[in-house]
């Protein structure tokens, strides 16, 4: 045992070296100073970070019940006071007089856990099949990418249409749907960082000290594809986003009860001809900066991490 | 070339057993698939029934090729609604959602193109700052919220465009009445431009980006170089030398995108009311008509794979480096 215990500190220095070379300085401080010199992420990681405080701390920041009806107060504008004179609906009231402010905060809820759970059964799933297809090559390579091939041949959201069909509506559903939805892209990407991370001579001095699989491909390969793939998952959380609004929209996304950005504009359809503009426009804002942030975000990440694809 | 082919044709094959493959399997995926077929108030009697009659009760394999046997004959069995074939149905709202998605495609690609060119050219300016933040917004927006804002602003402030119905040019077109089509040409560019735009507002911010970094990428190539030195006019080296080089990745895309705005009528069609595949589908959905969704799926997908093998060998007449190799 003492062999394996010295193997393990051997491949553990090779990793440390391969990190330190990648790294240094500390990667956080070059991050904050890229950041401070790009200005428009920090915007996005603001808006980012007030959306995640708005979701997880809902419940005491919503100004109402986005549930409780109120249909004598229905269809109010922004900006509407009560008797007191206190601000009663300060982003208006929709045709069941719920208050949309409350609704659009509870809504944040399902699009950030749909999407971020979504990109992490995916990315999860994904990377794992990639690595494995471009570590194992040969006919696993062939059989993976060949389902991989199958799945990019045709536009997934009409399948993931008639899966939650078929399935009905709920957030598990949505997220296994949407989640292996996108595990294509990560695998594609894993695969190729694999093959060619494996042909390095880091890679190779561990093997010939006797690195097993497993551990040559989580401590030894594994830290040095995850760059490009959470470039990815930055993106893919925005698009994600947008299909988890496209679902909710055509009714296919989570129970009618809970709020969502997409169902709340699916309502605002039946309101629309009496001009009651506030409906759309304030769900559709909320989608567009979340996934506007997200892509900002990951244009960043990409530059910083991979200063290859700068500027494309 | 030719190993090429037969490779690819088998591939497609391949990728078509895949689609029905999944498609069928879908239906299991919650239990027994009949009672997706009848009401919830239906008797242990009537579902056997039922079972019977739709090959339910079959073994699972049987049950597949029966599928695919029928399906390769356009049989989708009855919608549960109107209880006449379901193919049929998506075949007579066809042509209008082939109008959309022609109009669209066109808007993404027509004006993608110069854009793309135009902000490739002028690297860094106001121009392509502005290119590049109508490409950012472009892709971040939804594209139903986009239509509602358009149908809000264009169609109900302004009331410059109509926000609903349809001038049908196909139809009649299929149907020998080429006067009647071509009348009506006016009226349906007229209906089409606020669906048209809103479905392609997606596309074309993504296309006028890639064909930008594409222009950028063949613009740093040594025969640029070597075609300015020669002193041939800026014009004469981007339309001759670069944009032909920098349409290859293009055109994939392009192939792409038509089944890429297949896939978005579903919402664009609901939000304008247009009388289109998309919209029976979201009707379906809502009605839980099971034959309905899966024939127009499954259409649609076939549409876009054999799309993709004519994008493929489009491709390689193109570009000789695949074509030889």
């Amino acid at each position: 045992m003492a062999n394996s215990a010295s193997l393990s500190t051997t491949d553990d220095a090779v990793y440390v070296t391969d990190r330190e070379i990648r790294l240094s300085p500390p990667w956080w401080r070059k991050a904050a100073r890229s950041l401070a010199a790009a200005k428009w992420p920090i915007l996005a990681i603001v808006i980012l970070l007030s959306l995640m405080l708005l979701a997880v701390f809902a419940e005491p920041l919503a100004p109402a019940d986005p549930n409780r009806q109120n249909l004598i107060r229905r269809l109010q504008p922004p900006l509407t006071q009560n008797e007191d004179g206190g601000m009663e609906y300060w982003l208006g009231s929709d045709g069941l007089g719920r208050d949309v402010l409350s609704r659009l905060i509870y809504g944040a809820r399902i699009s950030i856990l749909v999407g971020v759970m979504a990109v992490v059964v995916g990315g999860i799933l994904g990377t794992f099949l990639g690595v494995i297809a471009g570590y194992a090559g040969g006919r696993t390579d062939d059989i993976i990418m060949r389902i991989a091939d199958i799945q990019l041949a045709f536009p997934f959201i009409l399948l993931a249409i008639m899966v939650l069909v078929v399935l009905g509506a709920g957030v598990l559903n949505l997220v296994l749907v949407l989640g292996v939805g996108q595990w294509v892209t990560y695998a594609r990407i894993a695969r190729g960082e694999t093959i060619a991370q494996k042909q390095k001579d880091f890679v190779d001095s561990a093997r010939s000290i006797g690195v097993g699989h497993r551990r040559l491909v989580l401590r030894t390969i594994m830290p040095n594809i995850l760059a490009p793939i959470i470039v990815i998952a930055s993106f893919n959380v925005a698009s994600v986003i947008l299909s988890e609004a496209s679902l909710s929209f055509l009714g296919l996304g989570v129970p009618p009860t809970i709020p969502t950005w997409g169902g709340m504009l699916a309502e605002s359809r039946d309101q629309l001809l009496g001009g009651y503009w506030w409906l759309a426009v304030f769900p559709g804002v909320a989608i567009m900066l979340t996934v506007l942030s997200l892509n900002i975000l990951g244009d960043w990440m990409r530059d910083f991490l991979d200063p290859r694809l700068r500027g494309r | 070339m030719g190993n090429y082919l037969i490779r690819r044709l088998l591939q497609t094959v391949i990728v078509i057993f895949g689609v029905t493959l999944l498609t069928f399997f879908s239906l299991h995926l919650a239990g027994d698939p009949t009672l997706l077929y009848v009401s919830e108030r239906a008797s242990d009697a009537e579902i056997a029934e039922t079972r019977a009659k739709l090959g339910f009760d079959k073994p699972l394999s049987r049950q597949y090729i029966d599928f695919v046997t029928n399906a390769a004959r356009g049989d989708f069995g009855n919608s549960l609604r109107t209880r006449t074939p379901a193919f049929d149905l998506v075949m007579e709202r066809l042509p209008a959602t082939i109008e959309l998605t022609l109009f669209a495609m066109f808007v993404a690609i027509v004006f993608a193109v110069p854009i793309g060119i135009l902000a490739a050219m002028n690297r860094g300016t106001a121009l392509d700052g502005g290119v590049m933040l109508f490409a950012m917004f472009g892709q971040s927006m939804p594209s139903f919220w986009l239509g509602i804002m358009l149908i809000l602003i264009v169609g109900l402030r302004l009331g410059w465009l109509p926000i609903s119905g349809h001038v049908p040019v196909l139809q009649p077109l299929f149907e020998g009445h080429f006067m009647v089509a071509f009348e009506n040409i006016p009226g349906a560019i007229n209906h089409l431009i606020l669906p048209g735009v809103t479905l392609a507002t997606f596309s074309l911010a993504r296309n006028a980006r890639l064909i930008r970094s594409s222009m950028l990428e063949v613009l740093s190539q040594d025969y640029i170089t070597t075609a300015k030195a020669k002193g041939l006019r800026t014009w004469t080296v981007v339309g001759r030398h670069a944009f032909r080089n920098a349409l290859i990745p293009f055109i994939t895309i392009v192939g792409l995108e038509f089944g890429f705005l297949l896939s978005g009528v579903v919402v664009i069609e609901t939000v304008f009311s247009w009388p289109g595949v998309g919209r029976l589908v979201f009707n379906s959905i809502n009605q839980r008509d099971i034959p309905v969704v899966q024939s127009a799926v499954i259409f649609f997908s076939l549409l876009f794979v054999l799309l993709n093998l004519l994008v493929d060998l489009v491709y390689t007449t193109l570009d000789p480096r695949i074509r030889l190799s």
